[in-house]
């Protein structure tokens, strides 16, 4: 994709708090439904079994939401990459490029919303990490950014001290509110109310706009926080969005636990005009049909309560892709 | 935001009308604190009817969340009735029912609240 030409997103992890795996009794359970539905026909081709899988079975039931923590790759045309935190998702994006570029001569920007643990846990798998040519470059507007990281690879914790990475990995400072040029992108940050705190980035190129707010709770009695937030989103293509609770925990048993509702982002969007909302962040505990009635029960709020403009709804998923 | 009282027995029903949303839910919750200051073991119960309300955003969600922690810290009840249907799905969706006392009607409120309540309002 040249570097001129629209902005895609691709997401390598989108569960909250830690990652999660299916259990094989759940691929069982998949299999039996899909098996059941398929009885009488003619699926002996993989393209007839795919087409069926695709416009026949519900998404919750043909594949899954995912489970790796937060990772999600801009992809901007240019040869460097660029990615939102470093979850989980980043072992599998690291071996996607290895498979794909080599495992050298790469760069990485990469935009943390915060250090804790899941947010980090994919960066000693990542392994352009453990080659001399790479160069990582790891933006965030935290003091204790690079300390996180140093402290993640230190004994006991892990085998590999930080000093022993061989990529050059450098960590930069950014300013909230404040707008940077990195590989292209026109990116500001904002800060987010998270234990220990956190901020959404805003990243911008050739009139497309890409919101990345993730481990975000919105007092939404805070009016004029709020407005910030409307303000943020401002006209956006896509919001990502953590919508881990609903919102009656969020404002409930889970107030100030550090995340929000799909909700709020509904009505955040809204109001900021934006285009696409992207449930994301998903809570552990919820399994892919738990996630997918969240999915349908957003775009009927979204239907009831729609002003002049729609809002596309959407929920993300581990090797989703969103052309903008 | 205006909130219209009525009092059956121990039980005021308070009916209110429009948007509940960030530009009005700051006066529903001016308006309903008097009567929640009174929602204490013993004294008011409170049943809000929602009849005439179209809309009702996460902010109006949130008055209603917190007069209702209130209410149980004072020993009072509270609840809430007669939602419009677009109103009933939104309160599902935000899960909204399993957390707040919701009813179908004021008089289906009132049957759970107050059984004095109730024979006051059928009287009327």
């Amino acid at each position: 994709m040249p570097p001129d030409a629209g902005l895609r997103v691709r997401f390598w992890g989108t569960r909250g708090s830690i990652p999660v795996s299916m259990t094989s009794a759940e691929i069982r359970r998949k299999l039996i439904a899909t098996l059941v539905r398929a009885a009488g026909r003619a699926l002996d081709t993989p393209e007839k079994a795919a087409s069926f899988l695709e416009r026949e079975v519900d998404f919750a039931v043909s594949h899954t939401f995912g489970g790796n923590s937060s990772c999600v790759q801009i992809v901007t045309g240019s040869t460097d990459y660029v990615l939102c935190d470093l979850g989980s998702g980043a072992r599998v994006f690291g071996n996607d490029v290895l498979a794909a570029r080599g495992s050298g001569d790469h760069t990485f920007h990469v935009f943390m919303s915060h250090v804790h643990w899941d947010h980090i846990m994919g960066f000693p798998f990542f392994l352009p990490i453990y080659t001399p040519t790479n160069h990582i470059r790891i933006y965030g507007c935290h003091a204790e950014l690079e300390d996180a990281f140093r402290r993640q690879h230190a004994a006991p914790f892990f085998p590999v001290d930080f000093a022993g990475l061989s990529a050059r990995i450098e960590f930069v400072r950014l300013e909230p509110g404040r707008e940077y040029e990195v590989a292209g992108l026109s990116v500001k940050a904002k800060l987010q109310h998270h234990s220990g705190d956190s901020y959404g980035y805003r990243f911008q190129r050739a009139g497309r706009v890409v919101v990345y707010s993730t481990d975000a709770e919105h007092k939404q009695d805070d009016l004029a926080e709020v407005q910030g937030f409307v303000e943020f989103f401002r006209d956006a293509d896509l919001v990502i969005f953590d919508s881990q609770y609903s919102l009656a925990e969020a404002t409930s048993i889970k107030e100030d636990w550090g995340h929000s509702s799909n909700i709020v982002g509904l009505e955040l969007c809204q109001r900021a005009h934006a285009k696409r909302l992207c449930l994301y962040h998903h809570e552990p505990l919820s399994d892919d049909h738990k996630i997918a009635a969240l999915l349908a029960e957003t775009r009927r709020l979204e239907e009831i309560t729609r002003g002049d403009r729609r809002v596309e709804i959407l929920a993300a998923y581990d090797g989703m892709e969103i052309a903008l | 935001m205006d909130l219209t009282p009525k009092r059956y027995a121990d039980t005021v029903v308070l009916a209110t009308a429009g948007r509940i949303d960030h530009s009005t839910s700051e006066g529903f919750k001016t308006a309903l604190a008097p009567h929640l200051a009174r929602c204490t073991a013993g004294q008011d119960r409170i049943l809000i009817d929602l009849a005439g309300v179209e809309y009702i955003s996460s902010v109006g969600l949130r008055v209603l969340m917190l007069a209702s922690k209130q209410a149980k810290a004072q020993g009072g009840t509270i609840g809430v009735a007669a939602l419009q249907p677009d109103v009933k799905e939104i309160f599902d969706i935000t899960r909204f029912t399993m957390v707040l006392n919701v009813f179908p009607s004021v008089r289906e409120g009132l049957a759970q609240l107050s059984p004095p309540a109730l024979a006051a309002f059928d009287a009327t």
